[in-house]
């Protein structure tokens, strides 16, 4: 089914730009490694995880910097928490833009935080849609390829008889 | 045994870190190794779950009747930490394991997302097996195997030394330390 080799292609070409483009590290690919017939759900669950930790760290970012008298080493610390998180996973650009952020912080340069903090949040947005784009992606070949399976099944049994 | 029970035959490794995501990696790490795994969240659940939080008092007294033997069902091969976590660091719970005279043979491996050469010598000089950098991958948990086995030795040594002193030792240690390990079960 030719379908199934469309998508596939396109999976591959849309997941290849995402290395290449930086939105996601050779830890992406130790995630998936990961995952197996008895974990078959690892890669999403993790990544579940992530954007869920890192809406909370994005929003206690927020707060710890619009505070009257700003607190770096708090700041600081939530970034070291993202900054690990997204490495952990593999999201490079969001990763990189922590560290940025962390050097800002250590400078105690308030204004430096919050423009790089915009920018940790737009990359962090970024890389989210493209990883559900990318499951989106997968599950719409899994479907594809369940129903070629069936389909082929299906065939076989009805040509032996 | 012939055909071996292989729950009981698993190392049993305590990893803890402070970030959940963390924690779901090291998990799958190691249970991929075939290890069995407890996750802890922070320094003192850890302390707490080994039994060292009372000891903090008594650290000069006899272990043979202390809380620690109430843990006598919770065995642990290996201790695996992330080194920055808030309260008692990894470093902290590196210093506490050492200094229990029930607990200093346990391999402790630290982790951290960053390369600070004075950390990790520090660490390495107060007796931690290894430091792994995060994210930490499968080559590193590989890495794990040989501090397993060689503690595994160690345990059948003393064993043979004392087993004709320290009965009631014997009887809390018995169910991990009686048969000979080396088996194709605990092989990756």
């Amino acid at each position: 089914m030719e379908i199934v080799g469309q998508l596939q292609k396109q999976y591959v070409e849309f997941s290849t730009s995402l290395y290449r483009e930086g939105f996601l590290d050779e830890q992406f690919i130790q995630l998936q490694k990961l995952q197996d017939e008895s974990n078959p759900d690892f890669v999403v669950e993790v990544v579940s995880i992530f954007f869920e930790d890192s809406e909370k760290l994005i929003n206690d970012l927020a707060t710890a910097i619009q505070q009257q008298v700003v607190d770096f080493k708090q700041v600081d610390a939530h970034v070291h928490q993202f900054k690990g998180s997204s490495s952990s996973i593999g999201a490079n650009r969001v990763k990189n833009m922590c560290i940025a952020l962390r050097s800002f912080c250590d400078e105690k340069n308030l204004d430096g935080c919050l423009r790089c903090l915009q920018q940790v949040k737009h990359e962090y947005f970024l890389v989210k849609n493209k990883l559900e784009t990318l499951f989106r992606g997968i599950s719409h070949l899994k479907e594809n390829i369940d129903s070629f399976f069936s389909f082929l099944i299906h065939h076989f049994f009805r040509r032996k008889k | 045994m012939s055909g071996g029970v292989t729950t009981e035959m698993k190392f049993h490794v305590l990893a803890v870190d402070d970030s959940i995501i963390d924690r779901k990696l090291i998990e799958r790490l190691l249970k991929t190794s075939s290890y069995q795994v407890t996750v802890m969240e922070s320094g003192v659940k850890a302390l707490e779950y080994l039994g060292l939080l009372d000891d903090e008092k008594s650290n000069t007294k006899s272990h043979s009747n202390s809380t620690t033997w109430n843990q006598n069902e919770i065995q642990v091969n290996m201790i695996i930490t992330d080194y920055c976590m808030p309260g008692i660091t990894g470093y902290d719970l590196l210093r506490k394991i050492k200094e229990s005279t029930v607990l200093k043979d346990i391999p402790v491996v630290i982790m951290s997302s960053e390369n600070v050469p004075s950390r990790i010598n520090s660490c390495l000089e107060h007796g931690a097996e290894d430091f792994f950098l995060k994210p930490v991958q499968q080559s590193d948990v590989n890495k794990l195997r040989p501090h397993l086995m060689r503690e595994k030795e160690k345990g059948k040594e003393n064993q043979f030394n004392s087993i004709n002193k320290r009965k009631p030792i014997e009887e809390c240690l018995s169910p991990d330390r009686t048969r000979i390990r080396f088996n194709n079960d605990l092989v990756a």
